[in-house]
Order: C-alpha cells, then structure tokens, then sequence
C-alpha cells in the first residue's frame, strides 16, 4: 500500500456543479453566409478557373503573337461570333449526336456482358479476357479498319465510340460487383430475391460507386476518341463535327478559332463533368455515404 | 410436439476453403420452440455462426437435417430473417423508412398501405421515429442495429436469426441493446435464434441456452435459462449457471489433469 502509494500519490476526487456553457451560443450552429460561400465548392472551382483565364491572358498579351497564342479576350471573341452565326453550335450538336449513339450503344453492350459475367464462372473469364485485350487498345487506332469496314461517316465513329466506352464501363461494373459485401448479398438473398431482381435491386445500387466510375472513364474516353477522329477524317457529307471545326481553322491558321473549338471541346467537357456528373454524385454515392 | 418450430437433427455441416475442407459442425440435434429465445454459445471455431447460416437456408447440411415448422430448409427465405453482426446489411443507399419497407415490398407480404403503416409504426416501436428519412451512414452503430432488428420484426419471420449482433458494439451500447431486445420480445414475444461467444450475453439475453464444444462443434449441453436477465448479474443463480457453463466449456482438460477440477 505505502509502495503504491508513493508511485500514485493520492489524488483528491471532485465533484463539481455544471459551468454555465450559455456564453457560447447553441451547442450546434449554423455557419455564417461568409463561412459557407468560402468553403462552397463551386466558389473555389471558379476562383480557380479565373485565375487560369487572368494568367492566359497576361501571358498571350507579353508575347504579343495572335498566330501562336491569341488572348482570352479575343478567343471569346471568335468564339462568341461563331455561336452567334450558328456554325459552332451545328458542329457542337453534330459530334454530340455521335457521342450520344456511340455512348448509348456502348452502355447497353457493357450492361449485357456484365449481366453474362456475373451469372456465370466462363463469362467472368471472357470479360476479364477481352477487357485486358482491348482497354488498353486505343480507340483511334481501330479507326483505320473502322473506315475499311464502315467507310466514311458516322458508322465508323460510333463504333470508335463504343470500343472506348465499352471496356471501361464493364471492367468497373465488373469490379463493382465483386466487391459488393458478403453481408448485403446474404441479406438480399435471405429476402429470396434471384435473377435480375437480385442484380437491379442489390447488385447496382451497391456497386454503383464503381459503376458511377466507369462511366465517367467511359465518357472522357469517348469524347476524346470523338474530337481526335474527327480531326483524321475531317468531314463527313457536309457536316462535321467539332473536331472538322479545329481542323479547318488550322488549315486557314486561324489560330482565335483553333483556340475557341478547343474551348467548346473544353467546356464541354466541364459541363459534363460537374454539372451533369457532380449532380448525379451528389444525388447518389454522397447521399448515401459510399462515396465522400 | 405441436410447439416444435425449428427442428435440427444430426446436422454435419463442411464447408471448402482453397486448401482445405473443414467440418464445422458434428451431428448437432436440437429443437427450438414458438418464443424461444434460443442462444447458441461457443468458442471461436465451433461453427456456431455456419450453423445460424444453415438454419437461413444458405448452406445445406452434409448429414442430417433442419427443419421449419415440418418443412425441409433449401434455400434462404424472409420466414427466417438474419441480423448480421456487420452493420452493412443495411443498404447505404436507402432511408431508415425504405430499408425497413424494402423487406415488406420486395416479399409482397403486405398491401402497400399496410406495408407503409406497419414500417412507420416499427420504427416508432425502436425509438427511430426522429430518424425515419436519415441514410444508415448517419447513424450510430446501435441505431443501426435497432433498423436492423426493426426491419427484420417488421416482416413478422417465423424466427429471427441473430448473428453475434452486438459483438461490434460497445459495452453500454450492447447493454442497452440487450435491455431493448428483452423488452421487444416481452411485447412480442418473437421466437429467435441468438448466437453469441459471451457466456453472459448467453445467460441474459437467452431463455434456453445449447453449449457447443469446438473443432468441429458438437453439443456438449442444452440449458434452461430463462428467468435471468441483467438484474440477476450479482445473483447467486447466475454465478452458478455461468461457472457450469465455463466448466462445459473449458473444464473438460483441467479435470484430466487435476483430479479435482476447480476453477478459480
């Protein structure tokens, strides 16, 4: 006891009534307009992409060269006047359409080989076979045979297209679904659900964190497959897409309108992005935790 | 007879790893009754969690058989709900309310209007009523838990089985649990399948209580121990039936060695 005790010295209990914790105000509360607006999300991308447009700015009036580097100002220009004529949106609005064939086409493929992988052993191996032999493929080297085959036009595209979307999208899917937890499939079994039930109810929405992934992969593959084969083939009938845009411009060295169809394919891509894709996350793997 | 729910008989269950085939379970016979609350108690590696898993139709028995009221169990269904002891079982991506009406819908037991008052009514019953449109990632480990419970009651299963559910809690969090599922089964009076590795949360929680032995798990004892609950800790009664059970256990070796046996 006194060994003890001289290790521990004896320390005096207490017992205290409660301080009043008044003075600080709720014990939760909300965060002031200045608070929120500087930790906004959006706010920051856009302080971000300013700043961007203030350096492309200065550097593009220091050097002074309007057939190497146009301003800002004057690529909005260009830009502006080519959306006020109608050409760009027509171009935009055609290489659009083809993504959206070739992306639809793309998902619906990947949807039916996942389907086929996950309800067998051997169609697991064929995914997993064909997904290592043509991901890392690039699409735009099938566009030589895609001519050959296709000819010239739409056809070839959508079917560049849907070799970028597809791999990616089922091998995402694939690894979504293999990592559902034991537990979530037991319970969604125990319910007696089989089939596509059990893959609709269960499987996607447990998987859709990867699944959501896959689609994005799939939809920057596709969009950059697009632009770049537009560009080796240029014009199809009459009318071409962004990529015929950039590329006619160029063979006029008209480096404004260069400069503002690599801004349409740009912004376009950010819309996509965060707009159309931020929401679904927002609304989906945020909502639920799975993703922060 | 007539109140034979469950009814186990000499059930062998083996299960393959990559490298081996293990037996987890040896001829285990028992038979649970309407409003048991039934505790499987044993070691790590008696294969009382496979067993629970057989019960909920998930593993079919190598030798012997289970049976639900007189019929034969092949294939997992909503008359035996599991509550697992991982808190995924959950979906992430449905509200304390859908998750609780999923179960009703999918199984289409109920009339829609039915099925929606008899969630909003279960969620009231579990305390849950404040967090019926919250997601699952916003809540407690023991909230959870209560929509797990919650949306297991609510489809009325013949029998609830219940997989080391309190094991990932912690100690006030699984007292309080193990109060409220007393308290649930006083006003229900569910029959359900408990397993568990703690002799205490054996004694408290169970009203009948089946020792297995480990390596593979075999039957080593079927006690009565209804009539105690968390007043009874400090209870002669209770020390006793938890030493007895201790010495099922683990005395077998100790009396081999040492004639007399005693355990500390």
């Amino acid at each position: 006891m006194t060994e003890s005790s001289r290790q521990n010295p004896m320390r005096v209990e207490r017992e205290i009534e409660l301080i009043d914790a008044g003075v600080i105000g709720d014990v939760e509360r909300p965060l002031t307009v200045v608070e929120r607006v500087v930790n906004n999300d959006a706010v920051q991308r856009l302080t971000i992409l300013v700043a961007i447009i203030i350096i492309w700015e200065l550097y593009a009036r220091w050097l002074d060269n309007a057939l190497l580097f146009p301003t800002f100002t004057e690529t909005v220009q260009t830009f502006s006047r080519d959306i006020a004529n109608g050409v760009l949106i027509d171009r935009t609005l055609t290489s659009l359409r083809t993504l959206a064939l070739g992306y639809a086409f793309g998902l619906a493929l990947a949807a039916l080989l996942t389907t086929f992988a996950v309800a067998s052993g051997i169609g697991t191996r064929i995914l997993s076979t064909l997904t290592a032999m043509f991901n890392p493929l690039p699409a735009i080297a099938l566009l030589p045979l895609a001519l050959i085959w296709f000819g010239l036009g739409t056809p070839s595209l959508v079917f560049v297209i849907i070799h970028s979307v597809l791999w990616a999208v089922a091998l995402n899917t694939l690894i979504g679904f293999r990592s559902v937890p034991e537990t979530l499939r037991m319970s969604g079994r125990n319910l007696g659900l089989k089939g596509a039930r059990y893959v609709g109810l269960i499987l996607i929405p447990a998987a859709f964190p990867s699944i959501l992934a896959g689609l994005k992969i799939g939809w920057a593959f596709a969009w950059r497959t697009l632009v770049a084969a537009e560009l080796v083939f240029g014009v199809s009938s009459r009318s071409g897409g962004i990529g015929w845009y950039i590329f006619e411009a160029r063979n006029d060295l008209d480096t404004a309108t260069v400069f503002s169809g690599l801004l349409t394919v740009i912004l376009i891509g950010l819309v996509v992005e965060s707009v159309i894709f931020r929401t679904l996350e927002a609304r989906t793997v945020n909502l639920w935790g799975m993703q922060r | 007879m007539t109140s034979t729910l469950l009814d186990v008989s000499g059930v062998t269950l083996q299960y393959k790893t990559p490298r081996h085939l293990v037996t987890a379970t040896y001829r285990v016979d028992f038979s649970v009754h309407q409003s048991d609350r039934f505790v499987i108690l044993g070691p790590s590696g008696c294969g009382k969690s496979t067993l629970l898993k057989a019960v909920g139709g998930f593993m079919p028995p190598v030798e012997g058989s289970i049976r639900i009221r007189d019929r034969e169990i092949d294939s997992p269904g909503p008359d035996r709900m599991m509550v697992f002891q991982e808190f995924e079982q959950l979906m992430p991506w449905k509200t304390v309310y859908q998750n609780v009406l999923f179960p009703m819908k999918v199984t289409r037991r109920f009339a829609p209007a039915e099925a929606a008052a008899r969630t909003d009514a279960v969620i009231e019953k579990v305390g849950l009523a404040k967090f019926r449109d919250v997601y699952p990632h916003m809540l407690s480990g023991g909230m959870k838990m209560r929509v797990a419970i919650a949306r297991a009651m609510a489809l009325e299963p013949d029998i609830l089985l219940m997989d080391e559910p309190f094991a990932a809690l912690d100690a006030l969090t699984r007292r309080t649990m193990q109060q409220e599922l007393l308290a649930l089964w006083e006003q229900l009076r569910f029959t359900v399948l408990f397993v568990t590795h703690s002799i205490e949360e054996a004694i408290i929680v169970g009203s009948r209580i089946l020792v297995l032995s480990p390596h593979p798990g075999r039957v080593r004892a079927e006690l009565d121990a209804g009539g105690l609950d968390h007043n009874s800790i400090g209870k002669p009664e209770f020390g006793a039936l938890s030493k007895r059970i201790n010495y099922l256990l683990f005395g077998d070796d100790q009396k081999q060695h040492t004639s007399e046996g005693g355990r500390a």
